[in-house]
């Protein structure tokens, strides 16, 4: 592994001195709540944190962006995308779950037939400089799902707290040319042992997980038990799951016009919302509650690994911590899994 | 980059009110700028995204056929807010279109076979392609016998009624017109269109069935076909869901792990029996 050593009172002069080059967002925290905000002091970043009420998902995949303005006029039409900004964008402090989840956006909007420009346009000017979790919530289930606390995919930095210092692991190169000639020195051996019991300590403290052995096939083939009905009983349909889930990608497109000017935007959506899928002709194929809630899990656990040979989900237990009846995405996928009676 | 998101203004050349509740309008489009017209190479079955700039898009199969390069055609349905607003632009008018879309009916395959078309309803605009396509001098050759099999509800509510009459008047392939209920006079067929699929009984050896039309009209019709012995793997549908992106990305049309806007809108029924029914 390739380490340098930050110690921990020289991150404000290394955050410093990016700012010029760099959008600078870290979580930082108002009224109570951490998340993740465009700072212009490093005295702004809050790190004492688990978790960001939000993900910083917003940086790549804005909430709502503009697709195109146009103009019409005299048997003319003008359509005009918005012009960028140029500046690159550094995420400091992220979870490596939150920087993750960047991979699994990039299988959607880095397909192979299709690209969204918008999206990977800012994805390819974001650094991503992630926190390693010394102490995972226990609602974490990072580990079931192929990520881990200390997991370095989708970052290019990642930071380990050894108490005064953190051991900076060199992920990529563009993780390394951040650290190039700024007198870092290197990790030594026992500082990479120490990093090492830090991310066992953290791994062995993970709360329960999902049993996510034969999950997709057993999803498949129990599509139309009635488990469902039971599971989603008291799911009030509010899609905040949705809304905080860093691996949520729906969307929808909406036409804002004043006389003969407007703009095409696009907005989050949420797959828990009855318009989501209905039709003009009244037609819903996901009426009810059920088929919505049913339709989140499949989504993430099979029809996703079907699509992009992974799960589209993180592990960061947002839709746990958050959901306002306490729906715990864990405890409903073990219970499919462990349905009796069926194949 | 392509954007996959930029339409193409179009200007309305052409619109032909369909029925008699003047409730489906055909679209006759031409590019505003010559250069957009390359880039529109689609085959039958393909749909767009049709725009009422400032009101919204929303996808139509393409109504006419490759082979007839002096138009773009679509038949759009008043249902919702997108779909009268374009039924209330005009010839001169400009909308924007995005695609060619989704994966079109599978011509390759089609070829050297007999080919049933069963539609009922606006859904029948994409056949129409279709019929179009094969009966084109350069390609009949390449398909063998033709069986359309069309149905609406009452004779008012057929589209296309100069070109049925035209392709009655032809003798390279078999058309059955049928309504629900007639009208004094209406001297053609009457009856759905499963009844009269079951009356024609196309032959189902070496042939392929495609069908298009409103859910209970496959609903019903499906059992018809297998009857009829063709199998999951040559039984065409074109589906359609709420749609946005139309490139698999906004996450609405799935059916399972495919997006219909991407993946589809043709399955094959083989496909469709493998994917949760909920659709």
């Amino acid at each position: 592994m390739r380490a340098k050593i930050i110690r921990k009172e020289d991150i404000a002069g290394l955050l410093e001195s990016l700012m010029g080059e760099y959008e600078m967002f870290a979580p930082v925290k108002s009224d109570g709540l951490v998340l993740f905000e465009r700072i212009s002091s490093a005295s702004e970043v809050f790190l004492d944190y688990q978790n960001s009420l939000m993900p910083p998902k917003q940086l790549t995949f804005p909430q709502a962006e503009t697709l195109f303005s146009y103009s019409s006029a005299k048997g003319e039409v003008k359509i005009e995308v918005p012009h960028r900004e140029e500046k690159p964008q550094l995420i400091f402090g992220i979870r490596p779950c939150d920087a993750s989840s960047f991979v699994v956006l990039d299988r959607v909007f880095d397909g192979e037939q299709y690209k969204d420009p918008y999206y990977l346009q800012r994805r390819e000017k974001t650094i991503t400089v992630s926190m390693g979790c010394v102490k995972p919530r226990i609602t974490c289930f990072c580990t079931s799902v192929g990520g881990g606390p200390f997991s370095t995919e989708g970052s290019d930095l990642l930071l380990i707290d050894i108490g005064d210092r953190y051991v900076a692991q060199i992920v990529s190169d563009k993780g390394a040319q951040l650290l190039e000639k700024r007198g870092f020195r290197d990790a030594t051996e026992g500082e990479l042992a120490l990093a090492a019991a830090v991310i066992e300590a953290a791994v062995a403290s993970m709360g329960p997980g999902v049993e996510t052995d034969g999950l997709k096939d057993k999803l498949d083939s129990r599509f139309d038990d009635s488990i469902w009905q039971r599971l989603s009983e008291k799911c009030l349909g509010c899609g905040v799951c949705t809304f905080l889930c860093p691996t949520c990608h729906c969307f929808d497109i909406v036409d804002e016009a004043v006389d003969s000017k407007g703009e095409r935007i696009r907005i989050w959506d949420s797959c828990q919302f009855p318009l989501f899928t209905l039709q003009a002709s009244g037609l819903n194929p996901r009426p009810t509650v059920k088929e919505r809630f049913r339709q989140r899990m499949m989504h993430k656990f099979s029809y996703f690994v079907d699509n992009y040979s992974r799960v589209g989900c993180v592990g960061c237990g947002r839709c746990i911590t958050e959901c306002p009846v306490n729906l715990d995405l864990r405890q409903v996928l073990n219970s499919v899994s462990r349905l009796e009676g069926v194949k | 980059m392509k954007n996959p998101y930029l339409p193409v203004p179009m200007r309305i050349e052409r619109v032909v009110v369909e029925t008699e509740d003047n409730n489906v309008k055909t679209f006759s489009l031409s590019f505003l700028n010559k250069e957009d017209e390359g880039s529109f190479t689609y085959t039958p079955g393909q749909f767009a995204e049709l725009s009422a700039l400032g009101k919204g898009e929303a996808p139509f199969g393409m109504a006419s056929s490759p082979t007839q390069p002096w138009c773009l055609e679509f038949t759009v349905n008043k249902a919702g807010v997108v779909t009268t607003a374009l039924h209330n632009m005009e010839v001169g008018g400009i909308l924007g279109v995005r695609g060619p879309l989704g994966n079109g009916y599978p011509i390759e395959a089609l070829k050297g076979r007999d080919i049933v078309m069963i539609g009922g309803g606006f859904g029948f605009s994409t056949l129409r392609a279709l019929t179009n396509f094969v009966l084109d001098d350069a390609n009949r050759r390449s398909f063998g016998d033709i069986t359309v099999i069309y149905g609406a509800r009452s004779p008012g509510l057929l589209l296309y009624k100069d070109e049925l009459e035209e392709w009655q008047k032809r003798t390279d392939f078999h058309l059955y017109l049928t309504v629900d209920v007639g009208d004094e006079e209406w001297t053609g067929r009457v009856g759905v269109v499963p009844k009269v699929t079951r009356e024609v009984g196309p032959s189902s050896e070496n042939a392929y069935v495609v069908i298009c039309g409103p859910p209970v009209m496959t609903k019903f019709t499906l059992p018809v076909i297998k009857e009829l012995g063709f199998p999951p793997d040559r039984t065409l549908l074109s589906l359609e869901m709420r749609m946005k992106c139309g490139v698999g990305m906004c996450g609405r049309c799935n059916i399972g792990s495919k997006y219909v806007c991407r993946d589809g809108p043709v399955f094959k029924l083989a496909e469709l029996n493998q994917l949760p029914q909920e659709y």
